[in-house]
Formats: C-alpha cells, structure tokens, sequence
C-alpha cells in the first residue's frame, strides 16, 4: 500500500470520531439556540426569542462577568503558588526534581469531586478549621463562616489548580538555555534583573497554559459553587445547568453556553497575543 | 548538578506539599473516626464505616459501571488517538495542520459546554442516555491527551527503525506492529492510563450524559446530600485516593521508562 493508503487508513477513523462527535455536537449546539423550546413540536419552531432573553436580561451577563472575574483570580493565584514552586524544582531542586514534581502532582490526580469534599469539611462552620481552633481555644465560636461565599470556591479551586499550573511551567523553566543567565549575570545584571529579563520572559509561555489551565475549567465551574460556594457563590456555570436540570429550557442552556465558549476563546486569542508579545528578552 | 539543600525553596516546597496532602489526609483520618459528624476532636478508631461500604448495593454497582466505562472509553481513546499520532508525526497530508488545532480543542472548551453540546446531539439523533452515552463523551475529552503524550513519544526515535525494518521485508503495518507500536508501548500505556484516570474521576460532563445507571462520581455527588452517609462518602474518598495513587505512580513509572532495553524490537 502506499502512503497515500496509509495516511487514509489511519487518519479515517479519528477524522470521523472529531466530526461526528465534536465537530457535529458543536454544531447542533449552536442550531439549537434558534429553537423555540426543549421537546416535541416547540423543537421545531425557528426563533431569535432567547438571544433576546440573554441580551436584555441583565444578572446573566453580570453572571458571566462574575465568573470569569472568579477564574482570573483562581488561575492568578495558582499562579502565584505555582510559580515558585516550578522555580525551586527547575533551579535549585537538584537530581530528585522529577520526583519531586510527581509528589507535587499526585494529589491533583485524585478524585476532583472528593478534593472538594474535603474544603467543604474543612472550611464549613462546624467543619475542621473551626472545630480545631474552638478545641485548642483559640476562638470560642470559631471563624465567621468561610464556607458558602465565593471565597471558598476561589479557596478550593486554587487548590484543585496549583500543581496542574505549576506542570506547564515547570516545563517552560526547564527548557531555559542556561548559558543565557550566566551571560546576564556577565554583564551586570544582579540576579533579580536577571530574572525579571531573562528568566520571567522566557518563562511566559508555561506561565500562560498555566493560567488557561486553571482558567477554562473554573470558567465553566458548577460543581463546587454548588459544594461550597452556597447562594452568593453562583457561577455562569450553575445557570447553564438550571437550563438543563430544573428550568428545562434547552435553547436558552444552548444559548449560554455558545456565550461562554465564544467568550474563552476570545480570551485565549487575546491573552495568547500578549504574551507573545511579552517574551522577548531585553538585556 | 547540586544535590537538593535546606532553602527558602525548599521550605516553600515543604509547605506546598503539605497544603497539597493535609486536606486529603484530613479525609483517610476521618475515615477511621468512630463519630457519624466529621468534626474534631476525634472520637476513636474504627473501621465499620469501611465495612458497610461493602453493603452499600448502589455504591458497588456504581464502582461496576463507573470501572467499565473508564476502561471501555479509555481503549477507544488511546487507539483512535495512536492512529491519528502515527499519521501525524510519520506523514506529511493536506489538513493535518486543521486536525492538529481541532482534535485540540476539548483541551480548551470547559467541560460544560462539551456537556450540553453532546447531550443536545444525542437528543437530536434519538440516542438515549446511559453509560454508552458517558463513555462517548469520556472518550471526546481523553483522545487530545492520548495524541499528546504517544505524538511526544513517537516523536522521541527517529522513523529509520520502521524504514530498516521495511527494507528487511516487513510490510508497513508489520513494521507499525512489530516495531514501532512495541517502542512506543510505554507511552501507550500511559496514555490509557492517563484517560482511564481521568473518565473515572469524570463528573462535570457524565453529569449531562448519565440515564438512569450513575457512574461512581455521580453516585458520590448524590450522597453528599445526606450527611448521615457522609462517612461511609469519606471512606470510599479514602479508598480511591489510596488506590488512584497507586495508579499514578504507576503510570508515571511507565512514562519514564524508555524502549525497555530487554525487549529491543526483533527483525
């Protein structure tokens, strides 16, 4: 056979997979938002009522504006954490960094769900912050209660992201050629110059699938805003949901989330621009 | 290089390693707590809770369904995805640039959307949901993870193994076979392993594609409404933190390794 065969023998198959089940869904999704109801005869009346109902309807986009304001700063903050954390294991972690960085990674591959179970435990006003610092008697009623506000979901998924954040740059680090810092350090730069010229702008791009790691799944969050973000910690993602579970509204569900993934990869374009913008290296 | 020495980063390191490990040893602690409320101070030891685990019907039946789709959706993603990596590392073709950014796409799309997306496309095509409709979507999420990690495997040795092969009179499926799949085998692994994790622990999208049998995490997440089975909740926590452990380690183990020297290819 030739290569011609090859290339379609092997290629057919995933073509197929990607077209009917992405490439296709992703389509019927964005048909759906012109149907007039979920089921039956309403399916197959075409209409532009729920772009208006999104459109005038205030909380929804304030919603999404919410949401994606708790993503920047749960990926931020894993960020923040991350970032020296990668630093330590490219730089100054010696031989044992693999494995290092492996201990760091495993508990992010235990289950998700149980991961927030575990802040609920923690954070929840008899949970085992508070009860911890009553029994030690260092408050007598414990804490206002963490659990059930945004900060708890912000909290959460910052924990649930940091090593997944760190992986990408960690990766970006390692590949650093460090012959560029010596001929830094060469020149008179001090290390902290060093770093902010060299070291960081090289960096950027771990540093930003680092952010969109973190950023894209909390975007589309519903799960923890509903373990622990209560009524104030309600994300686009929960309105998605309703649209499906309780309010059955399947054109308007469809709507939102055509909304939301046109709006992450806007962001993706827009940030992705910056940055390459931002790792040219200035001596 | 330095062997590793006390330091700032290496007292950071400490404290990220405990935030990382406290909250899930929090859960296997309380596992063994003799108190049905998950407060402090502990009460006192006792294992019943792991003992009713093994009564708890829904629950097993759950773990059943949940361990078939992992691995059912897991194999259907790791060969669709090898195929598509051998195409795409070994050949040159028209389009191969459009694949490569498509088949990347779940990567960027939050779960939710992929969610409604297929659940409405399986409304529309009269498909109804059940665990077959899970493991569809399982496979949509883990076939960008598979062509990643066997495409940076495949990428790692050169084609010439095939090509010498090939000159010895192996037909290019036989070479793939006998060759170049074994070499990759590792990065396979991995990959299945890697997609069996992640169906397993899957719940933003099952939740949109799940009929009437649950998996384990939408079973998990329908108890958590009931504090009076939380317990028993955190047991099983603690079992499954301990075994996909194991399954981690594993895997990483298994990515690491190179062409294992022992089983060089056999022309």
């Amino acid at each position: 056979m030739d290569q011609r065969g090859r290339v379609l023998t092997l290629m057919a198959p995933p073509t197929l997979w990607l077209l009917l089940l992405f490439v296709l869904p992703m389509g019927a999704m964005a048909l759906f938002t012109f149907r007039a109801g979920s089921f039956g005869a309403e399916r197959e009346i075409w209409t532009l009522e729920h772009y208006r109902a999104f459109a005038g309807n205030w909380p929804f986009q304030r919603l999404l504006v919410r949401s994606a304001f708790v993503a920047l700063l749960t990926a931020l903050g894993s960020l923040v954490l991350a970032y020296p954390l990668a630093y330590y294991l490219a730089f100054h972690a010696g031989e044992g960094r693999l494995l290092l960085l492996t201990l760091i990674l495993v508990p992010a591959w235990t289950s998700y769900l149980l991961r927030i179970l575990a802040w609920k435990l923690i954070l929840g006003s008899n949970g085992l912050l508070n009860s911890l610092l009553i029994s030690l008697g260092l408050t007598a009623e414990g804490l206002p209660i963490l659990l059930y506000s945004p900060a708890a979901v912000v909290i959460t998924l910052i924990y649930v992201w940091t090593p997944f954040t760190a992986l990408p740059i960690f990766a970006a680090l390692q590949r650093i050629d460090r012959r560029l810092l010596e001929a830094a350090a060469d020149l008179g730069h001090r290390p902290w110059e060093v770093f902010l010229r060299v070291t960081l702008p090289l960096s950027m791009p771990g540093v930003l699938a680092g952010f969109f790691f973190a950023f894209i799944p909390t975007v589309g969050e519903y799960v923890t805003p509903l373990l622990v973000g209560g009524a104030r910690g309600v994300m686009y993602g929960n309105l998605i949901q309703d649209q499906f579970v309780r309010a059955l509204n399947w054109p308007l569900g469809a709507l939102m989330s055509l909304v939301m993934l046109v709006s992450v990869l806007l962001a993706l374009l827009l940030f992705s621009g910056l940055v390459r913008q931002s790792t040219r290296v200035r001596l | 290089m330095r062997r590793a020495q006390f330091s700032p980063g290496a007292l950071y390191y400490a404290l990220m390693a405990a935030f990382l490990y406290l909250p899930l040893l929090l859960l296997v602690v309380f596992s063994f707590n003799d108190s049905p409320t998950l407060a402090f101070p502990l009460k006192g030891f006792t294992t019943r809770w792991y003992g009713e685990l093994l009564l708890a019907g829904e629950l097993l039946a759950a773990l059943r369904n949940s361990l078939l789709v992992a691995a059912g959706a897991s194999l259907v993603a790791t060969v669709l995805g090898t195929m598509a990596a051998l195409a795409l590392t070994r050949f040159e073709f028209p389009g191969k640039g459009a694949f490569l950014a498509l088949a990347a796409m779940p990567l960027v799309i939050p779960y939710v959307v992929l969610g409604v997306a297929l659940l409405i496309a399986f409304s529309q095509a009269g498909i109804k949901l059940s665990l077959w409709t899970v493991g569809l979507g399982h496979v949509v999420v883990s076939v960008p993870y598979v062509l990643l990690i066997v495409m940076a495997r495949l990428a790692g040795f050169e084609a010439n193994l095939e090509e010498a092969a090939m000159d010895l009179g192996e037909s290019y499926w036989g070479a793939l076979r006998r060759v170049t799949l074994p070499m990759a085998g590792p990065a396979l692994l991995a990959a299945y392993l890697n997609a069996f994790t992640t169906s397993f622990d899957e719940f933003a999208l099952s939740f949109f594609l799940t009929g009437s049998e649950t998996t384990l995490p939408i079973y998990l997440y329908s108890q958590l409404r009931f504090p009076a089975r939380l317990p028993l909740v955190v047991a099983l926590a603690a079992l499954l933190i301990v075994g996909s452990l194991l399954v981690l380690l594993i895997s990483e183990w298994l990515r690491r390794l190179g062409p294992p020297s022992g089983k060089e290819p056999a022309l």
